[in-house]
């Protein structure tokens, strides 16, 4: 458990403000889902896997009697599927967005148990243009918050299922080593005893090298001629989009291992790395809908992790410091209260942030300091902590905000 | 209060099934402890050769929880609770050193005969919903998360999980002696989870920082590291099955009671009424009594399982204790039971009891001494978590930490538990223990309770009005 403390909600409000300018600018919407929902609604799909279940927050509700069970979200983009089946369902496609915290239960209490994401989701739409729009929200939002050297990594979960697919293993393997892979775990797979020549080859190519644009995907593409046909078919829906991208601009790195933690992806995957972390990732989900009883709509999602990302930012004070005024009453009667009140409801008034002091506060972090005492005909005298002027005794609320509008 | 005093151990020993057989390996390698037998009435113990070990006996449930929160060095209990505490919290503090080779049966899944499952491939498939019931809900859901089931319920019980199988739930994760022997129950044996043998076990922080060689060693000539699968179950499982299927038609009003102590009062209570049941006296124990009313079905289940049953509707009526009642409403406050009437059997206390020792005589002055800091947190052992909860909330008793018990609350004081809720008859046995009452919750005597809208459902009013006239003809 964290607290957020001022110096890092400046940072995580960074976040949020440029991710939500962002999406709305590329004409996302924005939407909340509960923090409760039911537990079968991730059992539901199949598609969390049993060790990532196995760390969620579950509870008996009120009608605890029924057996049911409610959890802590412990997924973004599962909740806004089921909003987005419930409510949404009628239009042709929908472009949302969401700033939610997850919960993941942790066995140690030294870690985080409430992560916070930026996510965004879009549902319906043309082939390829999805994929490569989310990309390119991502990238912006990272590229606005001033985060340099990040690496993009792309992926394909058609591409990881067919090549596991090579293995021919049985079900139950291979769903396991599904499992493992979508944890990290691509050692697992070099270990397998039924492995072919031609797989090993395959493997060697794909997590051995690196590609940097589509050419790397032509070449796999002409070097493995006897490949499945699901996999030539996500290999050419990658080189697609690879393509696009490079078109664009948009630098990437191919890693096939750059798929990590949901099964629910089908199509291109990918992450953001900054500082050896990962900062985001997202991809192509288009059995999610379906399988959640909803029609055979197909869909992509990114989300960006902001507690990494705020280690990322460079820390500042929150905008008072030098900038602010204080309005000190000298004493607590009630025409020197009444007079503080009034003079800072008018600074105020005129935009500035104005702080009350009646217990003699330390000054020197303010710009400006108005001391109110109950002297006629004017109460106020001005102070400027930065010049160094002399004070202004007896000015008038109207000298007060154009002096300090001035600067 | 962990003791950091140098060479002193502190062990773990359960009762129940693996008392005797303990109680004979530690004769047999040295490390008996003086009063560790069948008759036993006291909790501490101490070693006849080693004069920096002491044991208690708890409760075998209980013994991997206080061995991982260090309140024990060492202990000794079944693989099975070790598993339900480990599938839950893996990095936990619990250490298995090894297996000590005596036990029998294991944890089991299986489904009821008429269920339509014959193995686990049948259930990573199905849609529908599942309903599990057992004694290890931890591992009841691993289970049902490696298996991918789309959707399931898990119905934590105290007891009795074979008898609710194929009616009331459609899997159950169950100690079972045989697959043979969970044939008889007219359940189908799915699939071995573990086999319960008796574990030493240990406190990970006590292993790596203290000195536990001695007592270490006595272990062994009996250590090994894997169980060894005995060749009776290796037969076992390669026997063709047959599962005595008898069909359970649905009845239209259902009826549980309750075994234990409850048992045979209850039983002379039905006899009283005049409710013929077949299976059901002070000796007999069938889970599926008969009765001589061809639409009531019954079933014999814990009772402290028994209002959430109702509330489910699993049942429509029960005999349990107010106890329970009370125990499930302060959980659920717009649960549909309620209760009809006492039965006046089985009267009991609800008690808050402190040690002797403790320099206060009323829930007030306790709450001064909490208050005046002289615990970190007040600890409460309690097999009713929700009505100590309430009671501690209610006195504003601030801070507290609830430990909850499976009964025999009153071994965890004064060491592990500063005070206690729970039930007694004559307070013999609190005295014994030198623990005093300093407040009585409430009294509490066996009831009938019902669920609400089964009460008022057009199908079975007429029954439920009959069955309950009947049943106060025997008060």
């Amino acid at each position: 458990m964290q607290d957020l403390l001022p110096e890092d909600m400046v940072r995580f409000r960074r976040i949020e403000d440029t991710f939500r300018a962002c999406c709305r600018n590329w004409g996302y919407q924005e939407v909340r889902t509960p923090t409760l929902e039911y537990l079968y609604l991730f059992t539901a799909t199949g598609t969390l896997t049993p060790s990532m279940l196995s760390k969620v927050y579950s509870f008996l509700d009120w009608d605890g009697w029924s057996g049911e069970r409610v959890v802590l979200r412990p997924d973004g983009t599962i909740p806004v599927a089921r909003l987005y089946i419930d409510n949404l369902s009628g239009q042709e496609s929908a472009r949302l967005f969401y700033v939610t915290d997850i919960f993941a239960f942790e066995g140690t209490g030294k870690e985080n148990r409430e992560r916070w994401q930026c996510g965004a989701e879009f549902f319906g739409g043309a082939k390829l243009a999805p994929d490569v729009e989310i990309i390119l929200l991502a990238e912006e939002v990272i590229r606005r918050l001033g985060i340099s050297n990040v690496g993009l990594r792309l992926s394909h979960a058609g591409l990881v299922k067919a090549l596991l697919k090579e293995f021919k293993l049985n079900p139950g393997e291979e769903a396991k080593m599904m499992s493992r892979i979508l944890e990290g775990d691509w050692q697992a797979l070099t270990k397998v005893k039924s492995i072919t020549p031609e797989v090993d080859r395959l493997m060697a190519a794909l997590l051995g090298l690196k590609g940097k644009s589509s050419s790397f995907l032509h070449n796999i593409k002409a070097s493995f001629p006897k490949a499945s046909h699901d996999f030539k078919s996500s290999l050419e829906d990658l080189i697609n989009i690879a393509t696009l991208l490079d078109n664009l601009g948009c630098s990437y790195k191919i890693d096939i291992a750059a798929i990590h933690g949901f099964e629910y992806y089908t199509g291109v995957c990918f992450q953001f790395l900054a500082a050896g972390e990962k900062i985001g990732g997202g991809g192509r989900y288009n059995s999610l809908v379906p399988l959640m009883n909803g029609e055979d709509i197909p869909a992509c999602g990114f989300a960006l992790y902001v507690d990494p990302i705020m280690k990322l930012l460079p820390l500042e004070k929150e905008k008072k410091g030098k900038s602010g005024i204080l309005v000190k009453g000298k004493e607590l009667t009630p025409e020197i209260v009444k007079a503080c009140f009034t003079v800072a409801e008018s600074l105020r008034e005129a935009g500035h942030t104005a702080e009350l002091d009646f217990a003699g506060r330390e000054e020197s972090s303010y710009r400006w300091v108005i001391s109110v005492s109950g002297k006629e005909p004017s109460p106020f005298v001005l102070k400027d902590c930065i010049q160094r002027r002399p004070r202004y005794i007896g000015a008038s609320v109207a000298e007060i905000i154009k002096m300090v509008s001035e600067g | 209060m962990k003791d950091y005093q140098a060479g002193y151990i502190k062990f773990a020993l359960p009762k129940g099934r693996f008392l005797s057989p303990t109680a004979n390996l530690l004769a047999e390698i040295g490390l008996g402890f003086e009063g560790y037998g069948d008759k036993t009435k006291q909790y501490r113990l101490c070693s006849a050769r080693f004069p920096g070990l002491s044991a208690k006996i708890l409760q075998e449930k209980d013994i991997p929880i206080q061995v991982s929160v260090g309140n024990y060095d060492l202990g000794i209990c079944g693989l099975d609770w070790i598993e339900e505490l480990l599938a839950k919290y893996p990095a936990g503090a619990l250490v298995k050193i090894a297996s000590l080779n005596y036990g029998e049966g294991g944890v089991h899944v299986v489904a009821g005969a008429q269920a339509g499952i014959t193995s686990l491939d049948d259930l990573s498939a199905r849609r529908s919903d599942c309903r599990i019931v057992s004694e290890y809900p931890n591992l009841a859901e691993a289970l049902a998360l490696n298996l991918r089931m789309r959707r399931f319920r898990i119905f934590p019980v105290w007891g009795a999980a074979e008898a609710y199988p194929p009616e009331n739930a459609d899997l159950a994760v169950l100690w079972g002696k045989s697959r043979a022997h969970i044939a008889t129950q007219g359940l189908i044996p799915l699939e071995k989870l573990l086999p319960v043998t008796a574990f030493l076990i240990a406190n990970r922080e006590s292993l790596e920082s203290k000195d536990l060689s001695r007592i270490l060693m006595c272990f062994n000539s009996k250590l090994t590291a894997e169980p060894q699968a005995s060749i009776e179950n290796e037969l076992d499982s390669s026997k063709k099955l047959r599962v005595s299927c008898s069909s359970w038609p649905a009845k239209d009003v259902n009826l549980a009671l309750p075994d234990g102590h409850q048992q045979a009062p209850t039983a002379q209570f039905l006899k009283r009424a005049g409710l013929a049941l077949q299976g059901y006296s002070e000796e007999v124990v069938s889970r599926r009594p008969s009765a001589d009313l061809d639409w009531l079905g019954v079933k014999v289940i814990r009772p402290q399982d028994m209002p959430l049953q109702v509330a489910n509707r699993n049942f429509d009526l029960a005999i349990t204790g107010e106890d329970w009642l009370r125990e499930h409403l302060y959980r659920f406050p717009s649960s549909p039971v309620k209760k009809l009437f006492a039965l006046g059997f089985g009267t009991v206390k609800i008690v808050a009891a402190v040690s002797q020792e403790m320099p206060v005589n009323n829930i007030d002055e306790l709450r001064s001494l909490v208050q005046s800091r002289k615990f970190a947190s007040l600890k409460v052992a309690s097999e009713y978590i929700n009505i100590a909860d309430k009671y501690l909330r209610d006195n504003r008793i601030s801070p507290y930490k609830l430990i909850p018990t499976w009964g025999a609350s009153e071994a965890f004081l004064p060491e592990d538990a500063d005070m206690l809720i729970d039930n007694v008859q004559t307070g013999q046995t609190l005295k014994q223990h030198k623990l005093k009452i300093i407040d009585v919750l409430f009294r509490s005597s066996a009831c009938i309770i019902a669920n609400k809208d089964s009460l008022v459902s057009s199908d079975k009013k007429e029954k439920m009005e009959f069955l309950t006239q009947k049943l106060r003809a025997g008060l």
